[in-house]
């Protein structure tokens, strides 16, 4: 697209729903959103920086093939769900580490269901993006 | 060529060969050191599917202790044979692997107790028996064959799960020990017909019995020591062993006697006929196959023991000469290059012990003495003369079989014995004349010394009733002067006439007229695809608004009828709804009626858009934060992919009045959708589960977003089954988008 004002917006644009995908990807457990929402939302930031450049320029800033990422996320996805039945519970039963928890604090929680909503993140952000590079390469 | 035998000589080879024909063997003598001691039916069973009482169960009893002995004796001649066989040929691991999975595949078939265990082991026969007979992929000949094959016998197979789903359902149990030792009559049950149909079609077609014959010439594509195994122990006698195996619940009921004495016979004769035709042997031991199979199956469709005793003789005798003669046609063709009746002349100059044990089995296969058809062939008239009057036409057919065998194998002694000026002594190989010599003595040790015999068959009778065995008279050779002796005399001189004029009937036999239910199959097969192309045709026109009124109207449709038949229809409550809820409901309608009269794509596009952003606004007046932002961006996504794709689509041709039926099945669609959500939401709202999510979202998954903790946690499965389904449809959209842009160029 050739509009100047659309690129710089786009520039912009782009960066802050990177960091809003992010953001909503991270607080999902506890506020709206997630990995499906937040790789929707990453989605359209690559979308809208494609419209304003170009298809290479926009595979350059992806920097890895968005077909690979996609591939990565779902194996993310897969090997959370993996570890339940390796501490002997089900597959994808949510597992729970929290560091420095005390009696009246959680601490700092990690898990595997924060590994299996990026996996999520991954999947989508990855197929959406691939689907629409495809589709740009026909303009 | 020597790169072939240095392959030929790789030691992995000699390993997998040995380790085969032992393992094989070593099945047999563990069969018969651990079953045949055991008078009581052994099980074992493993829980599958527990809620829907299936059980991954084995029950072995005299009738599988038979089969497994000849599954896995014969199984293990057949390795022995084949590793010398096919030795050095490119692909004779994967052959031997096949095999083994094809043993294996038959030997579930005959020791499973569940029928749904025993349905599945049946399709892998199927399946096995299909990598099998296409083991010569490059011949299309094979590959023709080999899916006639697995067409006509998973047709079947689908019968038959159709059959056993029905007397489960009957019987109210999967499990044949429980059906056959059930005091429950069910042999005048309403659809007891059915049943025979259904499983009579499966036993049928695995059998190739007439109409169905035809798939098992064709499958004499498969490498011999296949067709020896195919024809003598397994595969086609997969049928038999089901008819068998039901034979005591079933045969009492009406439809069974006439369905398969009269297949039985039709296919003795027909496959007794069709042998005469033949010149060349591999062939005609294919159509005598045939005729033993139609013997079979007319002998259980007689409802007393005695014929399923006759049954079971006859089995062995001719699971023994059958693979002899298989094995030997492979080992003249392996060493002379050649396998019609002509290459016999002269065989007893070139090897006495083999052409000894192709005379034996040639005995056997006329049902002379002292060969064990003998015995089994005075055991199928006796049993025959026994029943009641209808059999008649039954035992008629069989003499005219039993009579072409005696003609092919006097065809087959004649030759062989007749000296020829060419024939000198020739070397076969020990491992591919071994087995027929091994299997030849054993027939004749077993006719001869019937004791070990006599005693597999009690057993096998113990399933029919205790007092089953009782009946029947000891096995031997000699039951003095009788009908049956006189039938078997008949049968002799019939027979040697038959023979005698084998040349002038061969002649005749060829310019007869003959309906070829070969070609019929080509037939019909091609009209079936013919018949799918053009349903397909009519339901994917490639036009997206004519696809998508066969999808509407097929869900409209259906949902009427089912509102057609609703016992009540649901109350209609008006309520005074808040203000917002207006505004939104008119924005809904505006966009709708936007996109309707829209001139331009994009146009109808926005419409579309503002509809979506009024359904995320109601989501978020509900409550559904999570929804509506993924409802938001998604309507983002599809306006920025449809803008895209617009740019190549052509402009919209302008308008020219209204499509009533597109706007009639449009309304239908939404009238029925807003019905019946209409529906749910004037039943009582079941809140178990959402107070539980309430309830344990936070204290079990230490999340506070329900939606998020399900879709992370609880139906993690779920979700991840669905990212693979977003993964797996941009992959393919992705690969539509390519071939279109490749044609381009």
């Amino acid at each position: 697209m050739n509009s100047l004002i659309y690129k710089v917006g786009a520039n912009l644009l782009f960066g802050i729903l990177l960091v809003f995908s992010i953001f909503m990807l991270l607080r999902g457990h506890n506020e709206p959103g997630g990995g499906f929402i937040g790789g929707l939302i990453g989605a359209v930031a690559f979308i809208v920086y494609a419209l304003s450049e170009n298809i290479a320029a926009t595979r350059r800033v992806l920097r890895v093939n968005p077909e690979h990422l996609a591939v990565t996320g779902l194996t993310i996805a897969l090997c959370s769900g993996l570890l339940g039945p390796l501490v002997q519970e089900g597959l994808f039963a949510g597992q729970w580490l929290f560091l420095g928890a005390t009696e009246t604090d959680k601490g700092w929680p990690i898990s595997s269901v924060l590994l299996f909503d990026i996996g999520v993140y991954l999947t989508v952000l990855g197929a959406i993006i691939a689907l629409v590079l495809e589709m740009e390469r026909h303009l | 060529m020597a790169k072939v035998t240095l392959q030929a000589t790789q030691p992995i080879d000699q390993y997998i060969h040995l380790g085969s024909m032992l393992w094989s063997l070593g099945l047999f003598v563990l069969a018969i050191y651990h079953l045949i001691p055991l008078d009581t039916p052994v099980t074992w069973s493993v829980d599958w599917l527990g809620a829907l009482n299936i059980a991954f169960s084995f029950y072995i009893d005299g009738l599988s202790r038979l089969f497994i002995l000849l599954i896995t004796g014969i199984g293990a001649l057949i390795f022995a044979f084949s590793g010398h066989y096919l030795a050095g040929h490119p692909h004779r691991h994967r052959f031997f692997l096949y095999l083994h999975l094809f043993m294996l595949a038959m030997l579930g078939v005959v020791t499973a107790d569940n029928l749904l265990t025993l349905f599945i082991f049946w399709e892998l026969t199927s399946f096995t028996s299909y990598l099998l007979i296409g083991f010569n992929h490059a011949a299309a000949r094979s590959r023709r064959a080999a899916l006639q094959g697995l067409l006509v016998t998973g047709a079947g197979g689908l019968c038959l799960l159709a059959g056993v789903i029905l007397l489960a359902q009957i019987t109210g149990s999967f499990a044949l020990s429980e059906i056959l030792s059930g005091d429950l009559v069910i042999h005048e049950h309403p659809l007891i017909t059915a049943v025979i149909v259904l499983i009579g079609l499966g036993a049928l077609t695995k059998s190739a019995q007439f109409p169905f014959h035809f798939w098992l010439p064709n499958a004499m594509e498969a490498p011999t020591p296949v067709s020896a195994f195919l024809h003598s122990a397994t595969m086609v006698k997969a049928g038999i062993y089901l008819l068998a195996r039901l034979h005591p619940v079933l045969s009492e009921a009406a439809l069974w006697m006439p369905l398969l004495a009269i297949t039985g016979s039709i296919t003795a004769v027909l496959g007794g006929v069709l042998a005469l035709k033949q010149r060349d042997l591999k062939q005609t031991l294919a159509y005598t196959t045939l005729m033993a199979l139609g013997t079979l199956t007319a002998l259980l469709s007689q409802p007393g023991t005695a014929a399923v005793a006759a049954a079971s003789i006859f089995l062995v005798a001719h699971a023994l000469y059958k693979a002899t003669l298989f094995l030997s046609v492979g080992a003249i063709d392996h060493t002379l290059g050649a396998k019609r009746f002509s290459t016999l002349f002269g065989l007893w100059q070139r090897d006495r012990l083999f052409a000894f044990a192709w005379l034996a089995a040639a005995l056997s296969l006329a049902g002379l003495p002292p060969a064990l058809g003998f015995i089994s062939k005075e055991m199928l008239y006796d049993s025959l003369l026994q029943t009641s009057g209808t059999s008649i036409w039954v035992l008629c057919a069989l003499l005219l079989a039993n009579a072409m065998m005696v003609a092919l194998a006097f065809s087959m002694s004649v030759r062989i014995l007749r000296p020829s000026p060419t024939a000198v002594r020739t070397k076969f190989a020990f491992f591919e004349t071994g087995g027929p010599i091994l299997m030849a003595l054993l027939g004749l040790w077993l006719a001869m010394a019937p004791k070990a015999l006599d005693q597999a068959m009690r057993t096998l009778l113990a399933t029919w009733g205790d007092t089953a065995a009782s009946e029947i008279i000891p096995l031997g050779l000699w039951h003095g002067i009788n009908p049956a002796l006189g039938l078997s005399l008949v049968t002799l001189s019939l027979g040697l006439l038959i023979g005698r004029f084998h040349a002038r009937l061969y002649r005749r036999l060829h310019r007869l007229p003959m309906v070829s239910f070969d070609r019929g199959w080509d037939h019909f097969l091609a009209t079936f695809v013919r018949f799918a192309e053009s349903l397909t045709d009519m339901i994917q026109t490639n036009r997206l608004s004519r696809d998508l009124s066969w999808v509407l109207g097929t869900l409209t449709g259906l949902a009427l009828l089912i509102a057609w038949n609703a016992p009540a229809w649901p109350h209609w409550e008006w309520g005074p709804a808040p203000l917002k809820l207006w505004l939104i409901v008119i924005l809904i309608l505006a966009g709708t009626m936007f996109s309707l009269i829209a001139q331009s794509r994009i146009a109808a596009i926005t419409g579309l858009g503002v509809v979506g952003i009024g359904v995320a606004l109601i989501f978020i007046l509900f409550g559904a934060p999570d929804v509506a932002i993924t409802q938001l961006l998604v309507e983002t996504l599809l306006v920025v992919l449809i803008a895209v794709a617009l740019l190549n689509l052509p402009t919209l041709p302008k308008q020219t009045g209204i499509r009533w039926g597109h706007a009639t099945l449009a309304l239908a669609t939404g009238f029925v959708i807003s019905g019946t959500l209409w529906g749910i939401t004037t039943q009582p709202l079941d809140r178990t589960l959402t107070s539980f999510f309430e309830q344990a979202s936070w204290t079990e998954a230490y999340g506070r977003n329900i939606v998020n903790v399900i879709l992370v946690d609880f139906r993690a499965l779920d979700t991840f089954g669905e990212i693979a389904v977003v993964l797996t449809a941009a992959i393919g959209a992705i690969a539509l988008l390519k071939d279109m842009r490749m044609r381009k160029r």
